[in-house]
């Protein structure tokens, strides 16, 4: 089981700024360990964000994304009290997903 | 508001392009991390140290809420500021990872030796428990006023006993810490470094450790700080929560007290 993203949200106006802190390894598949053999991939290929259920952030990912990849968007609309859910899917089709409320 | 004023400290930063010939490596480097602290990852590693806190664990199956920091059994919150300290029921001074692995030792019955056989992760390894939860403890401090005690007679032998291994000159290099950490200006290649005998230098380094080292992809703590400095010293190995690592934080925290802390924080 994959641990948990850090969700913030923040309304300012009609616009809400969400940050999100990933935790994923996010290993490119370019790299060779200490052998010469090719490390596989591992890394974040979509990203959904939903604000009240209603998707708002959609995005495909590939290995050239830093490991722990932070994201940050903003959307219009949105109030305090809102929920926001990040989801993503991997390679390997783990997945996770986490809600915050809107500050 | 935090995001507030990191949004205008980017707006200045944006508006002193034009500048960017005068900036000097400092300034580029306070900027480069001004621009990741806000997805800093040492966040995720305090938050997997929170839950391996509460979690009931080892061969006792208890978890850490009872250990006492300093401030009482179970209080966290501040208490890695005001670290090293006295603890009567130990006899010793203790820095925030010795207690940890005290208690994590006496209230979960962990081996010692194996908690301290490896505390620091190697290069792309996923972070060790010690490192998840010193990072969670420093979290619990954060913005909290450095308070390190010198009230207790081993309190004091401590600091004096840190601030002899700061000035002590050996190893092939005759180096001492002092050697580069007690003048101004002092750098090495691009970094500078903090002149430690100051107050201010001295707050800015106590309050930022641990940090999440980015070349490293790692957590990196007070204690490894240390271990690192003596290897780059070229002095023999400074052994994990050894009394001299204890004895030199302590002389350090002092030094630093009334500064406000800020870790886990990011460096390069």
């Amino acid at each position: 089981m994959a641990d948990p993203m850090r969700i913030r949200a923040q309304a300012q106006g009609d616009k809400t700024t969400v940050r999100v802190l990933m935790a994923h390894e996010m290993e490119s598949g370019q790299r060779k360990d200490s052998a010469g053999k090719v490390i596989p991939g591992w890394y974040i290929t979509e990203v959904t964000a939903q604000h009240n259920g209603k998707t708002v952030l959609s995005a495909q990912w590939g290995g050239a994304v830093s490991k722990n990849p932070y994201l940050q968007f903003s959307f219009k609309g949105g109030k305090a009290g809102d929920k926001i859910t990040v989801t993503w899917v991997d390679n390997r089709g783990e997945s996770r997903s986490d809600e915050a409320v809107i500050a | 508001m935090k995001w507030l004023a990191y949004g205008a400290a980017c707006a200045v930063s944006l508006a002193g392009a034009s500048a960017l010939a005068q900036k000097s490596a400092a300034d580029a480097i306070a900027d480069y991390r001004a621009s990741l602290q806000d997805g800093n990852p040492a966040d995720l590693n305090a938050a997997r140290g929170a839950a391996l806190w509460n979690k009931a664990r080892g061969p006792k199956n208890a978890s850490l809420q009872g250990c006492d920091l300093g401030k009482g059994p179970g209080v966290v919150a501040g208490a890695a500021a005001s670290l090293p300290r006295y603890f009567a029921d130990a006899d010793a001074v203790m820095d925030v990872e010795s207690r940890l692995v005290h208690c994590m030792v006496t209230l979960q019955g962990f081996k010692r030796e194996e908690l301290t056989a490896k505390p620091y992760s190697s290069d792309g390894q996923k972070a060790t428990e010690i490192e998840d939860l010193v990072a969670f403890l420093y979290d619990e401090s954060r913005g909290m006023p450095i308070a390190v005690p010198t009230g207790h007679p081993k309190e004091q032998q401590a600091y004096q006993r840190g601030k002899q291994i700061f000035f002590f000159r050996a190893g092939p290099y005759d180096f001492s810490c002092a050697s580069c950490h007690s003048a101004d200006g002092q750098r090495i290649r691009l970094q500078d470094l903090p002149n430690l005998t100051k107050t201010a230098p001295a707050q800015a380094a106590f309050a930022a450790w641990p940090a999440y080292r980015v070349s490293q992809g790692a957590v990196r703590t007070m204690q490894w700080r240390l271990y690192d400095c003596f290897r780059q010293q070229r002095m023999p190995e400074l052994k994990y929560l050894s009394p001299a690592s204890v004895d030199l934080i302590a002389f350090l925290g002092v030094n630093a007290n009334g500064g406000k802390m800020a870790a886990p924080s990011i460096k390069r």
